[in-house]
């Protein structure tokens, strides 16, 4: 009974169930609202899967991101078959390709092999790995038995590199400097946003016009001339971070001014009166009564913002003036999908941009979801 | 009005002068100068050159003086004789380059601007007065889509598609062969087979949000009880719904004129990297890369002049429309 009520905590039919919704605390009814939002809760699971998967991305990609293998170069996906084709039931299995050369044009041409059976093994020994650069390592997700044979479940790169591992490797890249980003950002826009929603007056102005100023400068521009400014030659680490603080150098005004909102709204509660009266010092009443009240609508927030930072790197990679090869990055992938002969011989190249459509909307989606669970006045 | 339009025009001179200095920063920003760069430059094309001349060339350009000396020098020229400095890449004065590219950008811009209130407004409001229908759904979706959509993606896909499925290679502004032929009607039919990529492009990223912002603000003005007056006295749904509610709630259009339009820039500019547009981006990111400084501060001044302008425009539109605002 219980558990249904906690789904839909509106319609109140037993005591029980009133009873749990007056005790529950802010944040069960958040959660509780937030349940409701079937598309939030769908995306905040795409995204812990996609954060375990590049948590764990030396286990999880089944190669070397920067493996060539010279026979294998721009090869098509292979998918993944249970039944051969007489309807023999095989376990998850890849069907091998030949490799060909067109008679006419010599381009290479790869065709199915419906005879050649490579079953796919789960915890196999491969390339061996440092686990983050530490702990030594061989076994990966899946793979074929023998080592020798490879399975490119999204196929390869014009080097007969495995896109699946890139793309794992390059998400590592891509989705943490989006939480880097906004969490550099978000310092930046806290500071400033309460300071100008908290004291207003001419300090308020003077933060409004300068945030009115870096929105009215077209961000891409503005990043590419910051980005070329960085020497090529710099530790790709060091460019890295560098690049998440130009991303939120720019972006924090969105932040900012979600919690100037919020601070001039809650500097005319009673609550805050009080506790001005009662003798707070101005430090308090900002960390101690204000902010834990817009806790929920920062989140919110700082969620619809990690997208921003996302695109902003994919971007920049992509015209070759963030990340360089050979740190892999989605935006990096992407750089080599830029012209259309490339796209037409292998539109595959194209998957990392469905994988950053997927981690763009999902963040949306739960950033919507969350704003929704954080509106007390909400249904 | 008159206090609100001066008070609102003298911001903006603040506002010149702070993205002037930003655009001189990013000139000054790569290690090395101007000098450094040219005598990098000849000696790669195999000239010695003496550390005297480097010193020379230096002292020619004034890079030996102070910073803000050189930012005086920098923004008097352009201000007094439209100088932007020299092109270090072509070898040409900057202003040769960079005014018909511009036009371009603008024009993109612009038209994707009022293709996106042409099929967003219409969308938003049929949304909102048919709330909940398949039609609704469908737009919702697509906005949704659109939203997590980067341009440079959309680009890279429409120009797969088509490729692929029309056969036509719609990157550039028109065919290869047609470029030097005079203005005819086939060659506006040419270009006119190339132009719609970009303005889908960039027209589909700014419809996306800006169906969700008619829809929500219709939504709430529909519950009004002037709007069931309306409907009381008689009149049809078109007039109710196109006389009243959808003017007010335009109101927030006008003033996001301003936000929409550096969006605009910064997806034109790496739209055209992509489709290989003889606008600006593809110019910025050369000179960009080959550090051509003067080329891309020059660029990226114009740039956010224009959307400060773009900005102005709105600010005192929407002053026009909404008499809270001029009031202030």
């Amino acid at each position: 009974m219980t558990d249904t009520t906690l789904i839909n905590p509106t319609p109140i039919e037993t005591n029980d169930a009133k009873e749990a919704l007056y005790r529950a605390t802010p944040r069960q009814l958040m959660w509780w609202r937030f349940r409701k939002h079937k598309l939030a809760v769908v995306s905040l699971c795409v995204l812990v899967f996609a954060y375990l998967t590049i948590a764990f991305a030396e286990f999880t990609a089944p190669y070397d991101p920067y493996e060539i293998t010279e026979m294998a170069t721009m090869q098509p996906p292979q998918s993944v078959h249970l039944f051969d084709e007489e309807w023999n039931f095989q376990g998850p299995f890849v069907y091998g390709l030949k490799r060909a050369r067109d008679l006419e044009t010599a381009a290479v041409i790869y065709t199915v092999d419906t005879d050649d059976i490579v079953p796919l093994h789960f915890f196999v020994a491969g390339s061996d790995y440092l686990f983050w650069g530490l702990i030594p390592g061989s076994f990966h997700l899946f793979g074929a038995e023998d080592p020798d044979t490879h399975i490119y479940l999204l196929g390869t790169d014009t080097l007969g590199r495995d896109l699946l591992s890139r793309l794992i490797h390059g998400g590592r890249t891509t989705l943490t400097i989006g939480i880097l980003g906004v969490f550099f950002s978000f310092l930046i826009g806290i500071t400033l946003g309460s300071i100008s929603g908290y004291y207003g007056g001419r300090i308020d102005a003077a933060i409004q016009r300068l945030m009115e100023f870096i929105r009215s400068i077209p961000t891409i521009p503005l990043w590419m001339g910051l980005a070329a400014a960085l020497p090529v030659e710099w530790d790709p680490l060091f460019v890295y971070f560098l690049i998440t603080i130009l991303l939120s150098l720019i972006s924090w005004t969105h932040l900012a001014r979600t919690v100037r909102g919020s601070f001039l709204s809650l500097r005319g509660e009673d609550y805050v009166l009080a506790a001005r009266l009662l003798g707070a010092s101005e430090k308090r009443i900002i960390t101690k009564h204000m902010l834990p009240a817009m806790t929920s609508y920062i989140i919110a927030a700082v969620t619809l913002s990690v997208p921003e930072m996302i695109l902003g790197e994919t971007a920049l990679s992509f015209l070759g003036l963030g990340l360089r090869p050979p740190v892999v990055s989605w935006g990096v992938l992407l750089q080599e999908a830029q012209n259309l002969r490339v796209i037409v011989q292998a539109p595959w190249l194209l998957l990392p941009g469905l994988a950053i459509v997927i981690i763009v909307l999902s963040f949306n989606f739960l950033g919507d979801g969350l704003r929704d669970a954080a509106d007390p006045y909400g249904r | 009005m008159l206090a609100y339009l001066t008070k609102r025009l003298f911001w903006s001179i603040p506002m010149l002068i702070a993205v002037s200095i930003v655009a001189f920063i990013i000139i000054q920003l790569p290690p090395g100068d101007y000098a450094t760069a040219y005598v990098a430059e000849l000696r790669h094309q195999g000239d010695t050159v003496d550390p005297l001349m480097e010193q020379e060339i230096r002292v020619h350009f004034g890079l030996d003086k102070p910073i803000y000396v050189q930012y005086w020098w920098w923004i008097s020229g352009i201000v007094l004789h439209g100088d932007f400095g020299q092109s270090l890449d072509y070898n040409m004065p900057v202003s040769n380059l960079i005014w018909a590219r511009l036009g371009l950008t603008l024009a993109i811009s612009i038209t994707s601007l009022l293709l996106t209130w042409l099929i967003a407004i219409p969308i938003g409001v049929y949304s909102a007065t048919r709330q909940y229908s398949a039609l609704d759904y469908v737009f919702t979706i697509f906005g949704f889509i659109g939203r997590g959509f980067p341009e440079f993606l959309t680009a890279l896909v429409l120009m797969w598609l088509a490729y692929s499925w029309l056969n036509m290679d719609v990157g550039g502004l028109m065919s290869a062969g047609m470029e030097q032929q005079p203005w005819s009607f086939a060659k506006v039919i040419d270009v006119a087979s190339h132009i719609w990529v970009p303005l889908v492009v960039l027209a589909t990223s700014g419809t996306a949000g800006l169906i969700r912002v008619v829809r929500a603000n219709m939504l709430d003005e529909l519950n009004k009880p002037y709007v069931e007056t309306a409907y009381a006295q008689g009149l049809s749904e078109r007039r109710v719904v196109w006389g009243y509610p959808v003017r007010v709630a335009l109101n927030p259009f006008i003033s996001t004129i301003g936000w929409a339009l550096p969006s605009l820039i910064s997806g034109d500019v790496i739209t055209a990297v992509v489709l290989n547009l003889p606008t600006t981006g593809p110019l910025l990111l050369r000179a960009l890369k080959n550090q051509d400084m003067y080329l891309a501060g020059s660029f990226i001044l114009i740039l956010s002049v224009f959307t400060i302008i773009g900005t102005l425009i709105s600010d005192i539109l929407l002053a026009l429309s909404d008499p809270r605002v001029r009031r202030g």
